[in-house]
């Protein structure tokens, strides 16, 4: 049931050295503010899932959290790579990380199996991609009713999800709407949930295409406004493409990545727009 | 060899500029209206952002007001106004008829066949058109060059109906032996999707700044069916890495129409005044 807590309360509570965290959000609803506060709080070898890496896991592991990369399409979207993630990947810079590399499709299977209390989730997917002989927790299967063979993604069930919405209601239940991308599954396959919010309210209002998250699903919630800049929260804040541009510099060298690790996360004022 | 003689995207034009004369467009608009060109009205088809998006939109405004247009962000027959920067742009939920989740797009909408049209870009195509998104060089574990990878991209090219691809041609690019299949075309000829048990028909046509290429219907391989105003069949030939098979009678590309322009430039002055 879920619990009202401080941001940095329930990333020490939930989050753990070692542990396999899902931070969801497609281009949509990314939680920064949360990614920032692992940050801070110095988490290390965490296994970190995520379809698109986007620049909160490069932060995360530029700043030495990550020992492994569960992903799909590793790229700083409209703008170009991941520098961190590179770096790391490629140099071993701040430390060595390995990766497990999907399709947009294999990794959504793996939060669905994960999701439904499946061992492994069936899909037509992988097949004459050379990714399948690169990548672990895939495989094939035979149809129980046909000559047909399928592709099998095995489950995933994160220790931790951790997703950004617009709304929690005064007893814990969260709304989104809006691009919602795999949260749902991630939080349904995930052991436990941290959400963070842009605003509290006494009732939902419902919204065009929303989706509603009962608080028994939950563990925590924070308010944490703007707790998904540079990404985005529709009805509160537009995407702030010049970030998305400004990261590049940001994130191409070393120095000036620990620059920003040392200004915008560890230093007093935090990462704010 | 006589493909492309039944081209419905490649109307002869009167005159073959052959002038060499500095065009009033360049290949980025030549390539977005070619492709543009290709999109039937009513078609469902799967977008990504860049080209694809400024394709699609351009043809939604003039000859297919009734494109169905999804994102894998999960926007479902959406009409976005301006070009979206990030696949996850706000203006495409905005402007969607539904946004779902992603098991929804991959499993429900993609998988069983309902995309008609797919358009993929690439950094390598060999001669049947299987594409790499993944990395150039000799290893997967130390790549010279990482790239992001495979995205949707994959069950794209595998479930579609037709793919589209829009690639620039070069030697870097239009390669003998790509350095990784992300995603499958014709495998190595006749056969090969069958044999993977791919549904959707596979490439239908790949849209470069030189021309338009389409599969042998026997061979597979890609045939060089059409040339952008301008273009001389050398310089195709000189921008592939294999030996590029050209049709016998190869159209020239209509040249771009003044609407055609003024759309697009719009779209894409209105998106880099935005991320300035």
């Amino acid at each position: 049931m879920s619990k009202f807590l401080s941001l940095s309360e329930a990333i020490s509570r939930y989050v753990h050295d070692g542990d396999t965290v899902a931070l969801e959000g497609f281009t949509h609803l990314i939680p920064f503010a949360a990614g920032h506060e692992i940050i801070r709080q110095r988490r290390k070898n965490l296994t970190a899932v995520r379809l698109t890496p986007d620049l909160i896991y490069d932060q995360l592991i530029g700043a030495g959290c990550v020992k492994k990369l569960v992903f799909s399409w590793g790229g700083n979207p409209g703008v170009g790579s991941l520098h961190r993630f590179r770096d790391a990947y490629q140099s071993g810079w701040p430390v060595k990380i390995s990766i497990e590399e999907h399709t947009h499709a294999g990794l959504t299977n793996r939060y669905v199996a994960g999701a439904s209390g499946m061992p492994f989730a069936v899909l037509r997917g992988y097949f004459g991609s050379d990714l399948f002989e690169q990548t672990s927790n895939v495989s094939t299967i035979q149809s129980p009713f046909t000559d047909e063979k399928f592709l099998a993604v095995a489950a995933i069930n994160p220790d931790v999800a951790i997703i950004h919405a617009q709304q929690a209601d005064k007893n814990g239940n969260v709304m989104m709407w809006g691009i919602t991308g795999s949260s749902k599954e991630a939080v349904f396959a995930s052991k436990a949930t941290i959400v963070t919010v842009e605003e509290i309210v006494d009732t939902f209002q419902p919204k065009f295409n929303s989706i509603i998250i009962p608080n028994v699903l939950i563990d925590a919630i924070a308010h944490v406004p703007r707790g998904a800049w540079p990404s985005y929260a529709s009805g509160y804040y537009e995407r702030d493409n010049d970030a998305y541009i400004a990261w590049d510099a940001v994130s191409k060298d070393r120095e000036s990545f620990e620059k920003w690790l040392a200004d915008e996360i560890y230093g007093e004022s935090g990462a704010k727009p | 060899m006589t493909v492309g003689s039944n081209s419905d995207i490649a109307a002869v034009s009167a005159v073959s500029d052959v002038s060499g004369e500095k065009k009033p467009w360049n290949s980025n608009e030549m390539m977005t209206i070619a492709a543009s060109r290709t999109l039937k009205d009513g078609a469902i088809c799967f977008v990504g952002i860049g080209i694809p998006s400024t394709a699609a939109i351009l043809a939604k405004s003039s000859h297919a007001p009734n494109l169905f247009l999804i994102y894998e962000s999960g926007t479902v027959n959406t009409d976005p106004k301006r070009l979206p920067l990030s696949i996850g742009d706000g203006e495409l939920a905005n402007e969607a008829l539904s946004v779902v989740g992603m098991p929804e797009i991959f499993n429900y909408w993609l998988q069983p066949g309902h995309i008609d049209v797919g358009f993929l870009g690439a950094a390598q195509i060999d001669r049947f058109g299987n594409i790499n998104t993944t990395f150039i060089g000799n290893s997967y574990d130390d790549p010279k060059v990482r790239l992001p990878g495979a995205g949707g991209a994959t069950e794209i090219a595998g479930a579609c109906k037709e793919v589209i691809i829009i690639i620039k041609q070069s030697k870097r690019t239009f390669v003998e032996k790509i350095d990784f299949i992300t995603s499958f075309g014709f495998g190595d000829g006749p056969g090969s999707r069958e044999k993977h048990g791919l549904i959707g028909n596979g490439p239908k046509y790949v849209i470069t700044d030189q021309g338009i290429l389409e599969p042998d219907p026997v061979t597979k391989e890609l045939v060089l069916v059409s040339l952008h105003p301008g273009v001389s069949v050398e310089s195709a030939i000189e921008n592939t890495g294999w030996d590029l098979k050209v049709a016998e009678n190869i159209l020239t590309t209509d040249e771009p129409k003044d609407f055609e322009l003024k759309k697009v430039r719009e779209l894409v002055a209105t998106s880099s005044k935005k991320s300035e």
